[in-house]
């Protein structure tokens, strides 16, 4: 199932939290909606589940598959909504809460009882969550809880799968574990999904496809490697991994957006003090060095001009310099980012004197 | 080692202080004003013999007014339980012009001196009342009868049923209404399946104090009702009636069956409320 969402605004109040956004997600996609906290993901979302209507006065339109489900009601649009913090329903067993939706449905179409605990137990062991019908949310972890919501969610065969913030709540490693059983899982199925994240690292790790979104507005949409690499702009540029900001060079003042050049820290080489000059090779002072992990982080401050950057060194690199804290370097740039009106430039000799 | 030791000489180290303090005044609070008075219904009735006791307590006008007092004092908690719900969702649910207001007139029948409660309830619903006009005119006698009564009490214990739902029902989480309204429930299966069983606890609660307080009710009441022996008289009535004749041991008598009662209720609602809690 496709989704296309069309000149979507929404305004609460005075708050503007989206404007004319359109997006498409094509079927079977995994898609995720990455931004800092009120940039309006969540809104979109809950738009497209129909818990939350587009502004009236505006041409916002919801298509599932080409027919519009704008004034559907979120029961009737064949969505899974999965809530950050769970909202299981806590006076009724897993079993219960999974076979919510399918009780819930018309006489007409309700499966019998048997045919329910059949597709119960079928989803539970889809969840890894065997032989726990009968507990209730207060007696599972945090991780087994978001699954029954999961269960819970595709027990009523949605079209779509929409999440928000799924893994929000959870520690760092069953955050991960669960991360990559959803995304094996979501390969299995193949249901269009679409969550909803501020963490860069688990959009970069787990979609098919990014949709940065700052300010009420989309930033960039493209694969994990091209948002990354390719950003259209400083905020995707800074919001996607650690980057290093740098004053821009006064021939380039005129037309660079702010002057500022952007460095990756993995683009940034360490030599000893001395070595062979370049164009794009400035001396450093070592500030801080934070060697936990394969790669050491190295805090330093350019000579002359006072600014703070960061360096990303291999551990053996590290040690073939023979760092230390107020060393003095020669640090090099393998990428130089800046950014114009249209698109960004990679160039060498950008850097203030 | 060493620390290990001095972990164990003190075990119980408490992080909050003051407990032996606080726990000591609390005791001694709770027992000068609700223990010792309490006890001396016990103490005193038990001193008049089991005869006497058994006497008392029986009598036919007595009994009578058992039957009233609990009788429409549950009716009238009920009544507040359904109705109280209702306000406290209103209040809590929709932004409206003069909801503080609204709000602030619940806690009135809180306020309010009983008396002057149970004068004008009387005033508006005798015969020639404001309302008790409609009502005689429909065959109702709202005043100096059993319907008055329970007028009076459903009137003071609305508070309670409100005042303990409100917080509860603004606590209730909306993703979980969503979750249930994205799963295809319409609204009249979400309020019965998700809202009211999560509000239940808070409902039993609200109950068992609009109960209680009926059951002890005395100033609201007595104007209203009439007072008519064997049909419009309230237990705390018969109580004060043995008073007044100096026939005190009757009058604790009484006073210990309706303490064991009220106790023994509010105890089985309590069970039900953690059978409730447990549930939700």
């Amino acid at each position: 199932m496709s989704i296309q969402a069309t000149h979507i605004s929404k305004t609460f109040g005075d708050y503007r939290a989206l404007e004319n956004v359109s997006l498409t997600v094509p079927d079977g996609r995994l898609v995720s909606l990455l931004g800092p906290s009120g940039s309006g993901k969540t809104t979109l979302l809950r738009i497209l589940a129909g818990l939350e209507y587009p502004d009236p006065d505006a041409l916002g339109r919801v298509l599932f598959h080409g027919e519009d489900v704008t004034d559907l009601a979120p029961g009737k649009r064949g969505v899974g909504f999965v809530f950050q913090h769970y909202a299981l329903f806590r006076h009724m067993t897993v079993e219960k809460n999974i076979s919510f939706g399918l009780r819930a449905m018309p006489l007409s179409k309700r499966p019998s009882t048997d045919e329910i605990r059949k597709r119960v137990n079928h989803l539970l062991e889809l969840v890894q969550l065997n032989g726990l019908n009968k507990r209730y949310p207060s007696e599972l972890s945090g991780g087994q809880r978001q699954r029954v919501a999961l269960a819970r969610a595709l027990a009523v065969e949605p079209r779509v799968l929409l999440l928000d913030e799924p893994f929000g709540a959870l520690d760092a490693k069953v955050r991960k574990d669960l991360r990559r059983w959803l995304r094996t899982f979501q390969e299995e199925i193949q249901i269009t999904t679409i969550f909803v994240t501020h963490d860069q690292e688990e959009a970069l790790e787990l979609a098919d496809e990014v949709v940065v979104m700052n300010n009420a507005r989309i930033e960039q949409v493209g694969s994990p490697q091209e948002v990354y690499d390719k950003p259209k702009s400083p905020f995707v540029i800074e919001f996607l991994g650690n980057v290093n900001r740098f004053r821009a060079g006064d021939s380039h003042h005129s037309t660079a957006e702010a002057g500022v050049l952007y460095v990756r820290p993995h683009d940034v080489e360490i030599q000893p003090s001395g070595a062979t000059p370049h164009q794009q090779a400035i001396p450093a002072k070592v500030l801080h060095i934070f060697s936990a992990g394969n790669f050491a982080r190295v805090a330093l401050e350019r000579i002359g001009t006072h600014e703070h950057f960061e360096a990303e060194v291999p551990r053996e690199r590290l040690r073939e310099l023979a760092l230390e804290q107020g060393h003095t370097v020669t640090a090099t740039f393998r990428h130089i980012r800046l950014f114009e009106k249209n698109g960004f430039i990679e160039d060498t000799n950008l850097l203030a004197p | 080692m060493e620390t290990r030791k001095k972990t164990k000489r003190r075990p119980s180290r408490r992080i909050l202080p003051g407990f032996g303090l606080t726990m000591g005044i609390t005791v001694t609070y709770l027992t000068l004003l609700v223990l010792i008075p309490l006890s001396a219904v016990f103490i005193r009735s038990s001193g008049m013999g089991w005869d006497a006791f058994w006497t008392a307590i029986t009598g036919r006008q007595v009994v009578a007014s058992y039957k009233v007092t609990f009788g429409i004092s549950f009716l009238a908690a009920a009544t507040n339980a359904v109705f109280g719900f209702l306000v406290a969702w209103v209040l809590t649910r929709y932004r409206f012009p003069g909801r503080r207001i609204l709000d602030a007139l619940v806690d009135l029948p809180f306020a309010l001196p009983t008396a002057v409660a149970g004068i004008a309830l009387t005033a508006l619903y005798a015969r020639n009342g404001w309302l008790g006009q409609f009502f005689y005119s429909l065959g109702i006698e709202t005043a100096y009868s059993q319907v008055g009564i329970y007028i009076a009490l459903t009137f003071i214990g609305l508070p309670f049923v409100v005042r303990t739902l409100q917080p509860v029902m603004e606590d209730l989480d909306a993703e979980v209404e969503e979750a249930a309204a994205s799963l295809g429930a319409g609204r009249a299966k979400v309020f019965t399946q998700i809202i009211v069983p999560a509000l239940l606890p808070a409902m039993l609660t609200g109950f068992a104090l609009a109960f209680a307080r009926a059951i002890g009710e005395y100033g609201s009441v007595i104007f209203i009702s009439g007072n008519i022996p064997l049909r419009t008289e309230i237990t705390p009535l018969v109580i004060v009636k043995f008073l007044e004749n100096y026939q005190y041991p009757q009058a604790t008598a009484v006073a210990a069956v309706m303490l064991t009662a009220s106790f023994a209720l509010l105890f089985v609602i309590n069970l039900l409320q953690r059978w409730a809690e447990k549930n939700s």
